[in-house]
C-alpha cells in the first residue's frame, strides 16, 4: 500500500516543484539598482526593502526616494531610469524577450523627477513603452527625456 | 482687505487648486538619431521632437515651450546624476569552426574586465553568433558553445558565473549579411554587454 501511494505523491510533488520553477521563471527580475544615494526604498508586495545598489527589481516594484535620495536602474532591455529626490516611481509592467526584443514596459512617475533613456523594447516597437504621470501618458520613440511631477 | 490683496489671494487660491503640474523635456540624442516623445492628456496630444522641446501640463491643459540645458540641469540635475552608465559593448572573434578566440580578441577581454571593474555592480550578457556555414542546429549549438567558452574564460579570471547570462543566436543575426554556407570571419563572434 505504501508503495502505491508514494508514487502518485512523488509525482504530485514533482508537479508542484515544476510549477514552482515555472513560477520562478515568470517572476524573474526586470532590472537592477545600479546607483543609489541617500534614502531609497523599494515597496514590494506590502514590504519595504532598502533600495541598495545591486538589488534586483521585480515587476510591480515601487521605488521611493527621500529628500536627499536618488536612484538609477538598468532594466533588462537596457532602458535606464533614474529618479531624483522625493520621487515615487512604479515599474507597473515589464515583459521582454531577449531574443526578439519584443515586450512591453509601462512605468509611472507619481511624484518627483525622472530621467529616461529608452532601451530595446522601445527601439523594436514605439508603442511598447510608456511612462505615465498623474495626468498624461508619454509615448517613447527611441529617446532620452526628463519628466517632473510637482504636487 | 483692499482689492489688490483680494485678487492676489484669489490667484493664489486658483493656482493652488490647479492640481499637480507636470513638465516633460526631450533631451538631445547623443547618437544624433531622430527621437520624439508624445505627450497625451485626455484627447490632446503634443509631440516633442526637437532637443529641449518641452510641455507643461496642468489641469487647464498642455502648453508647449522651449526649455534649455540650464533649466534641465536646475530641475533634473540629481535625477540625471543618478543615471546608470550605459551598457558597454564588445565583440570577440573566433577561429573558423572552432570555439577558440582569435589572438586579437584575447586582448579585448582585458578591456571587458576594465569595464566590469568601473561599475559597482556589473552584470554581463554574452551572446554567441556563427557564420552561415552549416545548418541551424549545428550553428545554434556552436553559438552557445562560443558563449560558454567566453563565460568559462571570464570565470577563470574571477568573474562569478551568476553575473553572466549566455545566449546563443546561431546564424540569425549576421554582422555582415551573406548568403547561406558562406565562411565569414566577422560573423563568427561573441557580443558582450557589460551593464
Amino acid at each position: 500500500m505504501r508503495r502505491t501511494f508514494s508514487r502518485p505523491v512523488a509525482r504530485a510533488l514533482l508537479g508542484v516543484a515544476t510549477a514552482l520553477s515555472l513560477c520562478h521563471a515568470a517572476h524573474a527580475d526586470v532590472g537592477q539598482i545600479k546607483v543609489a544615494t541617500g534614502q531609497v526604498f523599494v515597496d514590494r508586495k506590502g514590504q519595504t526593502l532598502p533600495g541598495r545598489v545591486g538589488l534586483l527589481l521585480e515587476a510591480d516594484d515601487v521605488l521611493r526616494t527621500g529628500a536627499d535620495g536618488s536612484v538609477g536602474i538598468t532594466m533588462r532591455d537596457n532602458s535606464l531610469l533614474s529618479a531624483g529626490p522625493n520621487s515615487i516611481l512604479s515599474l507597473e509592467h515589464f515583459e521582454f524577450d531577449p531574443t526578439t526584443s519584443d515586450g512591453r514596459f509601462d512605468a509611472r512617475l507619481r511624484r518627483g523627477t525622472l530621467a529616461v533613456v529608452s532601451g530595446r523594447i522601445a527601439k523594436k516597437s514605439p508603442q511598447a513603452m510608456t511612462v505615465r504621470t498623474p495626468s498624461t501618458v508619454l509615448g517613447v520613440r527611441g529617446t532620452e527625456f526628463v519628466v517632473s511631477v510637482d504636487e | 482687505m483692499n482689492s489688490l490683496a483680494r485678487w492676489t489671494a484669489l490667484l493664489v487660491l486658483v493656482a493652488g487648486c490647479a492640481g499637480p503640474k507636470e513638465t516633460i523635456v526631450l533631451l538631445p540624442n547623443p547618437a544624433g538619431q531622430e527621437t520624439a516623445v508624445t505627450v497625451t492628456q485626455a484627447d490632446r496630444q503634443v509631440v516633442l521632437s526637437q532637443p529641449y522641446a518641452a510641455a507643461r501640463v496642468s489641469r487647464s491643459g498642455t502648453e508647449a515651450f522651449a526649455s534649455s540645458a540650464r533649466q534641465v540641469q536646475a530641475t533634473y540635475g540629481q535625477a540625471l546624476a543618478a543615471q546608470p552608465l550605459p551598457p558597454a559593448q564588445f565583440t570577440l572573434f573566433f577561429v573558423e569552426n572552432k570555439d577558440e578566440l582569435t589572438e586579437e580578441s584575447k586582448r579585448i577581454v582585458d578591456s571587458v574586465f576594465a569595464e566590469i571593474a568601473r561599475r559597482p555592480v556589473a552584470d554581463v550578457i554574452v551572446i554567441g553568433h556563427t557564420d552561415t556555414v552549416g545548418n541551424d542546429a549545428a550553428n545554434d549549438a556552436l553559438s552557445r558553445q562560443r558563449a560558454d567558452v567566453v563565460r568559462a574564460a571570464f570565470a577563470a579570471r574571477g568573474l562569478a558565473a551568476d553575473k553572466v547570462v549566455t545566449i546563443g543566436r546561431g546564424k540569425r543575426e549576421l554582422a555582415v549579411p551573406t548568403g547561406d554556407g558562406v565562411a565569414e570571419p566577422r560573423n563568427r563572434r561573441v557580443e558582450i554587454l557589460v551593464r
